[in-house]
Order: structure tokens, then sequence, then C-alpha cells
């Protein structure tokens, strides 16, 4: 009874609030969920740090269907929330078809472009952050073998992976890349035990340096090569804190700059076309204190030299996306 | 026999189930803090309360239907049908190959073409179980389950390759053309002047699985084979016996399974997302066994469980929409449900029985009835 009776006053206490503020801004999380301690994850991040430097509250939501893509942006639209940000390439098609009903709500999509007046899409040049990290694998690597670990087998790993190779090929041509992903069903997105034992299979071939670019399922990666005493990369967010000194840097993909941005424009934000790369800052890799001791003079002098001539352009990293090959790994 | 009534038996036992998996959710809820009582508000307006929400809640539920039936067929011949989740992403291939590649002129002449497609690529992927099992002995679950993630690593690979358009980051095929589209429920209203959303939500797929529904009731208690498939989930050996060939059976009712699992491709690519996404099942399959079920393999049941499911998808939804309860909780009150009315089902039934056959013993007590002595 007491327990009923404490349930009852926590009720009480938080009562739904039902209708939305209006012009409270909303964030669409894709199927991966808002705690993949990666992409989605640093969207969230990005929100939450404009909501706690302005005081201010958004709604958000995880999709569990395909359905639910249309009737979020709908229902977000209708409700007078604006501006709608949503993460993933998966909104592309439906948000094409969907923004020209509210011409009056700014929406934000990441990683793809819709064409439509009232939509921003930021896209990350993620195969130069790979390029980047690639560099550095294959100068730290002793066996100049190094891995590559995906999540699912879609064009934006790929792109990863590409990247990725180009940069370990650039840095020692003789290196060899081993690349795999770890599954074919969504489920592959937050599979750690399986990112595990593919590290494992890894290292086994010879592997000494492994980036995980696989969402939650880099969590597993990362964790068994810092166990196996070899090294690893992360992805999206700065991961190098997880196992200090054990993970050599990760590839930086700003999502949550870009999420903060477009909540922080509000209504009537800047719309178009918005590359985030090198050149801007949007893409990068991670130094900090806990893998100072990893990357040499040598190796940060190399990335950030052709860091440079990738800002400047000098520099052309091959995007996978843009002819659906690449010339330095095969799939 | 019969302990119950009928009408015990087919309302009271679910609702009982519905109520008690109900008070758990909600305590569930109580517990991280929301307010149940606004929160089944919340769901019952979302999912029943507008057109939008019919639409989208008889939207799952079409595809529910499908694989509902699937699992129910083979449940009549005791197999336990558990591929549906890949026999309806063969489905949605069928239903994507048969629109990319042939122009068809008008959006009825289309839809015959993807169900046709659906159907023989969703009973094709029952077949090779079905194959083995029937002659090979290799246990279907297994088999069935397996197929799933062939089906899975199949449809990456072929939109990889072949069906993505170049450049596109989206794993998923082009657009079918756009007088395919099938109408919906929100199209035909907007058409007859009453203003409704124009989310693709239910679409005529809903009205096919109807009518599959029927077709199931007709082929299993109207039809020779019907029988002869009861008859064998009933006793192998009896029925070979009466000189019903088992590989016969077998193979036939995962072919009719397979192909309704299939057909759910029609209403989720076709219908919704009008091109072939990599991810359009999302688990349909795995629920149409909680669906089958429910519905005690019975096709009306399984249209009635099929709405509650979709009932409770759309409320998880609209949940997710406007409150802070994580979709992991919605899951849990989707399993709960499932877990009572499918699992937990002789949890309500057993004590049931025994009330109602206390309460025939009072009112008509007959002809005295005494202890039979144990014999010496």
């Amino acid at each position: 009874m007491t327990l009923m009776t404490k349930f009852m006053g926590a009720a009480a206490a938080t009562a739904l609030c039902a209708g939305a503020a209006l012009a409270e801004p909303a964030l669409i999380f894709d199927l991966g969920g808002k705690f993949d301690k990666s992409f989605n994850e640093a969207a969230f991040g990005g929100a939450q740090r404009w909501a706690e430097e302005t005081g201010e509250t958004f709604r958000e939501i995880e999709l569990q269907s395909e359905a639910q893509r249309e009737q979020a942006l709908r229902r977000f639209a209708e409700a007078g929330n604006n501006p709608i940000v949503m993460t993933g390439f998966a909104f592309g098609d439906v948000l094409s078809q969907v923004a020209p009903d509210y011409p009056d709500t700014d929406f934000a999509i990441i990683d793809m472009v819709v064409d439509q007046p009232n939509v921003r899409s930021v896209v990350f040049n993620e195969h130069e952050g790979s390029y980047l990290v690639g560099m550095m694998a294959a100068m730290a690597s002793e066996s100049n073998t190094v891995g590559f670990i995906g999540g699912m087998d879609i064009p934006l790993i790929r792109k990863f992976a590409c990247g990725y190779a180009q940069g370990v090929k650039a840095a020692n041509p003789d290196a060899t890349v081993v690349a795999n992903m770890t599954g074919t069903t969504p489920a592959a997105w937050n599979d750690p035990v399986k990112g595990s034992e593919l590290t494992k299979a890894q290292i086994s071939q010879g592997a000494d340096v492994v980036y995980a670019a696989a969402g939650g399922t880099g969590v597993g990666v990362l964790q068994t090569a810092a166990d196996e005493g070899i090294l690893s990369i992360g992805v999206d967010s700065n991961q190098n804190h997880l196992h200090p000194g054990k993970v050599l840097t990760s590839m930086l993909k700003r999502v949550d700059n870009a999420v903060y941005q477009a909540f922080t424009d509000g209504p009537g934000m800047e719309k178009g076309f918005n590359v985030m790369g090198v050149a801007n800052g949007g893409i990068g890799y991670a130094m900090d204190e806990n893998n100072a001791d990893l990357v040499s003079a040598d190796m940060q002098a190399a990335v950030d030299d052709a860091a440079a001539k990738i800002a400047d352009g000098s520099l052309q990293v091959h995007d996978y996306m843009s002819d659906d090959s690449c010339p330095a790994l095969s799939f | 026999m019969d302990v119950m009534p009928k009408w015990a038996e087919v309302v009271l036992v679910p609702l009982i189930s519905l109520l008690l998996a109900a008070i758990l959710s909600a305590l569930v809820i109580l517990a991280i803090g929301e307010d149940p009582v606004a929160a089944t508000k919340l769901m019952v307006e979302g999912a029943v309360g507008s057109v939008r929400g019919w639409g989208y809640t008889l939207y799952y539920a079409t595809n529910f239907i499908f694989t509902g039936l699937a699992v129910a067929v083979a449940f009549h011949a005791r197999l336990f049908n558990i591929g549906g989740e890949g026999q309806a992403m063969l489905g949605g291939l069928g239903v994507a190959l048969a629109l990319l590649f042939i122009p068809w002129p008008h959006w009825t002449i289309g839809l015959i073409a993807a169900s046709l497609g659906a159907a023989v690529f969703g009973a094709f992927w029952a077949f090779i179980p079905a194959y083995l099992q029937a002659k090979r002995g290799s246990h279907i679950v297994i088999t069935t389950i397996m197929f799933n993630f062939i089906a899975s690593a199949l449809l990456i690979y072929l939109l990889n390759e072949f069906l993505k358009p170049v450049g596109q980051a989206d794993p998923s095929s082009a657009r079918f053309a756009p007088h395919l589209d099938l109408p919906t429920l929100n199209s035909v209203l907007n058409g007859m002047g009453i203003k409704a959303s124009k989310d693709d939500s239910v679409n005529v797929t809903f009205l096919i699985a109807l009518a599959s529904a029927f077709a199931v009731w007709v082929l299993m208690w109207r039809t020779r084979l019907g029988y002869e498939i009861r008859a064998f989930g009933h006793s192998e050996s009896a029925a070979k016996y009466a000189g019903i060939n088992p590989v016969r059976i077998t193979v036939i009712t995962m072919l009719i399974s397979g192909g309704l699992a299939g057909l759910m491709g029609v209403n989720t690519v076709m219908g919704e997302s009008e091109k072939l996404l990599l991810n359009s099942t999302e688990g349909a399959g795995f629920i149409g066994i909680a669906v089958a079920l429910m519905g005690r393999s019975h096709p009306v049941g399984v249209v009635i469980a099929a709405i509650l499911f979709g009932f409770l998808y759309q409320g998880g939804a609209e949940l997710a929409l406007w409150t802070s309860i994580p979709r992991e909780l919605i899951v849990v009150i989707q399993a709960l449900v499932i877990l009572f009315t499918g699992a937990l089902d002789n949890m309500v039934r057993m004590p049931l029985e025994r009330m109602f056959l206390a309460a025939r013993l009072r009112r008509a007590p007959g002809p005295e009835r005494k202890p039979v002595e144990p014999a010496k």
C-alpha cells in the first residue's frame, strides 16, 4: 500500500503535459535510438547543450518504425514545433514529400540533401575524417595490417571505409586493410558482443589498429581492442576517454554542432545546403590527454599536413557515394 | 467436453488477459513516474480518436492480419512458421521487382501484379524450409528462423548492388511511378471533400487483408484441402492412414503460409513507403505469432487481435511523441500484452473453467454424484 501511495504521489507530481508550447524545437532520432553512444547520441548532446544554455525545452522522439517517420514529422509540424531537426539519411525521401505541406515550418536534416525551400540539409564529409584517422592507423600499426568494422553494409558506411582505406594506403602503400560489417539487420548498430568477436577475428588476421564505424557496436570493438592490447579508433563523438591510452584517436563528426546550430538559429534559420568537412571544422580527429602519448610528433605533423591539404582542396579524398566505387578497397 | 460456453471462451478469456496486462502496464508507467490514466487516454485518443489515428492503427493491423494468418494456417497443420519476417521481406522484394521494371498503366493492374509478386516470393521463401521439413525432417522452426537472416542478407546485397540508384545514401530502391500510389483512406476522404491529413497510412491493401482472412476461413473449414490440413495437424499418423500425403500437406500449407506473409509487402512497400526499404517488415513477422496465438488461429480472431496490436503500435507511437516515456517501455507494454494473451493463456483459462464448472454443477445438480470409491 505504501508503495502504491508513493507511486501515486510520483505520478501526480509529473503529470503529462499535453499540447506543445509554441515554437518549441523538435528532434527526431532515427531507428538506432537516442543512446547509441554515437550518431544519435551526439545529436541529443547538441540539443541538450542548447537546452542547458537557453533554459528552454525541446520535443524529441525515438522512432520505432518506418511508418512513424512521416507521422512524427507531420504531428510535430502541426503542433507548431519549429524548427524540426532529424538525424539520418532515411528521412530524406519522406521529408521531401512532407516539407512542401508545411511551408511555415523549418526543417533541418542531417546526413542527407533535401532540396526544398524550407529545409536545411547538413551533410558531413566523413571520408575526409576517415582518411585522416586511416593515416594515423597505418603509421601506428606495427604489423602493417589494420582493421575496419562497420555496422551494416550501407553506402554511408562504405564511405567511411573507403576514406579510411585511402588514408591507410597513403601513409603506407603496403598496408593491408581488413574490413568487416557487423550484420544485415538494424540490430547491427547495437551489438557490442558481435563487435567484440569481429575485433578478435581481425586481431587473428594480424590487425593491430581497428576503426569502428558501427554505432553502439563500436563500444564492444573498443573494449576488446583495449583488452587485447591493440589500438582502436572511435567514431562520431570523442571516444578517447572510454579507454585512456588505448584509443588512438576518434574520427569526429560534429553532429552535435549541427543540431545545436539549428536550434540556436531557430525558426527562420538559413536554409540550403551545408557541407561540414575538415575545412570548416565539422569533421576532424580527436586529440586530448588520453591519447597524447600514442600520437608521435611525426604522426601529428603528417596528419595536420594532410588536413591542411584537404582543407585547401589540394588533396581530394574519393567519396564512395559519388560513384559507388572505391579505389582503395573492394567490398 | 466444453466446460465453458463459447462466449466465455472467445470473449471473456482474452478480455481478462488484456485487463491483467493493462493493470501491470499501468503499474510500470507509475513506477517511472508518469500518469497511467493520462497515458491511456493519450493512447486511445491517438490510436482511435481521429481519422489519422485510425489510419495508422489499421495500417499496422493490415500487416499483422497477413502475418497472423500466415502463422495461423501453419498452426493448423502443427507447423510453427516463425519465418514470417523473412517471407514478408521477400514479399516486399517481389512487389518491388514487379513494380520497378514493368510500366503498369494503372495502380489496379499494378496492385494485382504486386500481390502476385509478393505472394510468389513469400511462398518461395517458405517452400525451401517446407521441403526440407517434409523430405528431410529438418525442423521447420530452425530452418524458418534461419531463413529470416538469409532474407535480410539477400535484401541488403540486392539493394546495395542492383536496386539502389547510384549515389543515393539510403540503401533503398528507386521510387515507384507516382500513378502506382495506392489510394489511402486519407486520399479517399480528401477526394470526397472531407478534410483529412495527407499521411500515407491505411490503404486499399487492408481490404485485401480482410479478403484473405475470409479466404483462409473458406479454405480451412469449407474445403477438402483445409480438412486435410487440420486432420494432418491433429494426428499425422491418422492422416497418413486416411490416405493424406504428409509431404504434400506440409509443402502446400507452408506455401499458403509464406504467400500470406509475403502479401504484407504490398502494404508496406507499395502502400506506405512506395519503394523497397531495407527495413520494411519491422518485426511484423514475429508479431504475427502473437496475433495468431491470441486469435486462436481463427481468421476472425486474427483480425481482431491484429487490430488490437495495431492499436498498441499506434498508441505507442503517440506515447513516444507526446510523453517522455522511453520507447523501450512502450515495447514492455506491448510485450506484456503478448505475454498475457499468448503465453499465459492458461493462467486465466483454468480458473475460469473451474468457475464455470462449479457454477454449472450448482445450477443443475442432476443425478446425485458421489465420489467414486477407490477399488478394493
